[in-house]
């Protein structure tokens, strides 16, 4: 069954938002006080708040408010940076991420990252998507194609792509990337999608297939999304965290933090009276 | 029914939730393969420290014998060196001279020429002659010295000899011009990418008070490329002090001290044939008795050597670090 | 002065400074070009496809330079399987593995060192160690190994600068997928990176084909028109054989277009090497998007 054939489910839209933020909702991340620096500069200050399971959680701020930094703390690819200290905790499943006995492997493939700028790797579309499965163990030719096929399907990709499945992936335009990107990361099955500004590099048409298809994906999938697009944010997420000089001002239901805001700074953000 | 689920539909995971107990448990296999990889590529990664210091400790093992038996001082100052002897001599001041004053007459050729020509080609030509102008200096860079050598041999010694009437066109200052092509591409390309460092903001500034080209070459470029230049010339002391096949075909290797009495002055005699440092290794140590003193007495010349182009290369590096550190505070 | 004479002296001045940079560059361009006239029209007298397939006779007055050609070949190719390998780890090391720090910095201080040692001094080091404690003598192996270590710091340069090509987002891409670190380098670092260390490998190939003086003391042998079936054999190589046939012969006058024939041969063979190297290069950059 395809994703175009879907229809939409008519349920009562208010009523499954309540359900769905209400606080019944299991905890997916747990943010703790958590400080991070680069050498001496510190990039996040006592940062504490929980990302909840199966919803859209954005992250918004001005640029350097350290927003795509606490991004990549959650699955510690923070750590690719030189000189990098954390203090605090992030609750993954019971565990601190920081915790030393964490097998990075296990949280990364659990956890996947959508990047700002699409970076298919200089693959075939295929080699792309069966890249993960691959190096966690899946050499089943047959099993391979089937995930292939799945999550290119899943990102809607699939139809245009699945003659040409042995071209490199640098031949697809930026938005076609984005969504290979998106279904490479769905290829490991993770728990959680993380995405820092998954549509800023793309055209207006290519970003709207990308907000539509997060908006599928939370049906199975808890994400977090960085933006500077702040519409996209209330288009998108069910829950918004605003960030500044890296603080957590503000952390709410979308509808609250765009309608009524409790803080100050969060009312001049989102209407756009700075950043 | 709404989106079909992955999980459902692929069965290699068992498990839909990520457990605890997985995440923090490491995989033996996976972590002992890429621990091991870490460790084989750290081995790697040392491999020049140990390099280094096998060469250096090597020169001092098998140069030692000599060093007690006949003293660092007679090595230095010593004027004769008769390693056949039946009183063998071990005095390497000759090579030393000769080495310095080939490379400084090299160098008297190279660095105008040099320094002139990335001028040119960094701050003067337009684009398309900069990009025929590059591969020019790589190509000098890959030409096999001993080719060098052998063009000194057939082309360059008969017109000394003839200049200067010489019986013999082997000799330093044979050896000078045909280092001089040896160490002009290290020159040119060090000087090069010093010039092109300078930031253009400094130049714009310049112009925009009405400096000519010239004057900006001056008064900004050189100024702010000057560390990166001494250093080019450093280097390419080091590459022409190190040189061996242009010297030992050029210079006729005599080992006598290159030196004439002139006005009761004693300076040294470029247009006499010369052996190197580098020349004399090569020349007795293709034949030399393994063990023998002689042997060690060519490690000490080989360390020597070593000690000068250490302290050479030393000096370029750190003004190459010098001149990155001023430009990137500014 | 009055102002425009000012101006005419500036402009005097810069047009003098500006004729002596051309002056010297036109010097660097011609003296190249008088290098290769003057080894081309030397060699191209001698030179035919019998001189380069024949073994040398009559003590090198006549015949061919085949044993020296091959003896190059197999030295050069020997020198690169030993340091390309170790070149590209250690590359690997210092741009996959290492963190910047007081390690990093004393094998960076290494390399360089390195490649400011002068070639004889390998040879010496090459002569005592592999010749002589290793016990393999002067031979090809001994060769191949001294100027393996030579070459090392330019093929680490080399392919550490093919893996800086490759771009930060496919490593990011591949830990983020949870591959292990390894998984990430073999599977998404390398097969981007080989182009540019093949370049390099071949560059390093060039440099030990020219280079006379460390195989003067390890192995290069004087006269041995036998083609080398031993890694612990001598060999005959073409950087050797011009010096000989240019100083050390006997006859020098009458060996003298064979010794252009070999200069000629050898500067065509480093400059083949050099172009496939380039080839390369070009080839790559131009299929690849990202680069």
């Amino acid at each position: 069954m395809g994703i175009k054939e879907v229809e939409p489910v008519q349920i009562n839209v208010k009523e499954q938002f309540e359900a769905r933020v209400s606080e019944s909702v299991r905890d997916v991340f747990q943010v703790e006080e958590l400080s991070l620096w680069y050498g001496t500069n510190q990039a996040l200050n006592s940062i504490s708040f929980s990302v909840k399971e199966k919803q859209v959680t954005a992250i918004i701020g001005p640029s350097g408010c350290g927003k795509s930094t606490f991004l990549k703390t959650l699955n510690r690819m923070v750590e690719l940076n030189t000189n990098v200290q954390t203090r605090g905790s992030i609750i993954y499943q019971d565990v601190d991420v920081f915790d030393p006995k964490v097998n990075l492997v296990e949280l990364r493939s659990a956890i996947g990252m959508v990047f700002q700028k699409p970076n298919p790797f200089a693959k075939s579309i295929f080699d792309n998507v069966a890249f993960g499965p691959k190096i966690h163990g899946v050499r089943n030719k047959k099993k391979l194609k089937e995930v292939v096929e799945l999550c290119l399907k899943r990102v809607g990709l699939w139809d245009e792509v699945k003659d040409r499945l042995n071209d490199s992936a640098l031949s697809l335009s930026g938005g076609q990337q984005q969504r290979l990107c998106i279904a490479r990361c769905l290829a490991v099955e993770p728990e959680v999608i993380l995405m820092d500004e998954p549509t800023s590099a793309l055209d207006p048409i290519s970003s709207a297939k990308v907000e539509n298809l997060i908006e599928e994906l939370k049906e199975l999938y808890s994400i977090v999304v960085v933006t500077h697009n702040m519409q996209q944010a209330a288009r998108i997420s069910d829950h918004t965290a605003f960030f500044l000089h890296g603080e957590l001002v503000e952390y709410d239901r979308t509808d609250r933090i765009f309608s009524n805001p409790q803080d100050q700074r969060t009312k001049d953000y989102v209407t756009g009276r700075f950043g | 029914m709404r989106l079909p689920s992955l999980k459902t539909n692929v069965e290699s995971t068992q498990s839909v939730v990520v457990t605890k107990q997985k995440l923090t448990q490491k995989s033996f296999v996976t972590n002992l393969g890429d621990y091991l990889m870490e460790k084989l590529f750290l081995l790697l990664g040392t491999l020049a420290i140990f390099i280094l210091l096998l060469i250096v400790g090597f020169l001092i093992r098998e140069g030692s014998d000599a060093l007690r038996e006949v003293g660092i001082s007679e090595f230095i100052f010593g004027q004769s060196w008769y390693p056949s002897s039946s009183e063998p001599r071990y005095g390497a001041l000759p090579f030393i001279i000769s080495s310095v004053m080939v490379t400084v007459g090299a160098l008297l050729l190279a660095v105008p020429w040099g320094i002139f020509t990335a001028i040119f080609i960094s701050e003067i030509a337009p684009k398309r002659l900069k990009e025929m102008l590059k591969p020019v200096v790589e190509i000098f860079a890959i030409f096999p010295s001993v080719v060098l050598g052998f063009i000194a041999l057939i082309v360059i010694s008969p017109i000394v000899a003839n200049v200067f009437g010489l019986s013999n066109g082997l000799t330093a200052v044979t050896a000078a011009v045909i280092l001089s092509v040896m160490a002009l591409p290290t020159i040119i390309s060090i000087a090069e990418d010093s010039l092109n460092s300078v930031p253009s903001d400094f130049k714009e500034g310049a112009y925009a008070l009405g400096a000519t080209k010239w004057e900006v070459i001056k008064n900004i470029s050189l100024p702010a490329a000057k560390s990166g230049i001494i250093a080019a010339v450093m280097l390419g002391f080091g590459r022409a002090v190190g040189e061996t096949m242009t010297v030992l075909m050029a210079a006729g290797n005599a080992i006598d001290m290159p030196i004439q009495h002139f006005l009761g002055l004693t300076v040294p005699d470029f247009l006499t044939s010369v052996r190197t440092l580098t020349a004399n290794i090569a020349i007795e140590g293709s034949d030399v008795a393994w063990g023998s003193l002689h042997y060690s007495a060519l490690f000490v010349v080989g360390m020597i050597l070593f000690v000068i182009t250490f302290i050479v290369n030393l000096i370029a590096d750190l003004l190459i670090n010098r001149q990155r550190g001023a430009l990137r505070n500014d | 002065m009055t102002n425009a004479a000012l101006t005419k002296k500036k402009r005097y001045t810069q047009s003098l400074w500006v004729t002596v940079c051309s002056l010297f560059t036109a010097i660097t361009v011609g003296t190249l070009l008088f290098l290769f006239y003057w080894i081309v029209v030397g060699g191209a007298e001698v030179i035919s496809w019998s001189f380069i397939t024949q073994m040398p006779e009559q003590n090198m007055t006549a015949g061919g330079i085949w044993p020296a050609l091959v003896g190059t070949v197999y030295v050069s190719l020997l020198t690169i399987a030993i340091s390309v390998p170790l070149g590209i780890g250690a590359a690997i090391y210092l741009n996959e593995y290492a963190k910047q720090g007081r390690l990093v910095r004393l094998i960076r201080l290494s390399i360089r060192n390195l490649s400011g040692v002068p070639s004889i001094v390998y040879g010496l080091f090459g002569l005592g160690l592999f010749a002589a404690t290793f016990g393999f003598g002067r031979s090809l192996i001994a060769a191949a190994l001294t100027l393996a270590i030579m070459v090392l710091p330019w093929v680490i340069t080399g392919a550490e600068e093919a893996l800086k090509a490759v771009p930060r987002s496919f490593r990011e891409g591949g830990l983020a997928l949870g591959a292990t670190r390894w998984q990430m380098i073999r599977q998404l670092v390398l097969p981007s990176a080989i182009p540019g260390m093949a370049t390099g490998s071949i560059l390093g190939l060039a440099r030990a084909a020219g280079e006379t003086a460390p195989i003067i003391l390890t192995g290069a042998a004087y006269y041995l028109p036998i083609i080398p079936h031993d890694i612990k054999e001598q060999f005959m190589a073409l950087p050797y054989h011009l010096y000989i046939l240019a100083t050390q012969h006997s006859e020098t006058a009458t060996v003298r277009p064979i010794a252009y024939g070999t200069a000629l041969v050898l500067i065509l063979l480093v400059i083949l090497l050099n172009s496939v190297a380039i080839f390369i290069r070009n080839y790559y950059r131009r299929k690849n998007e990202w680069l």
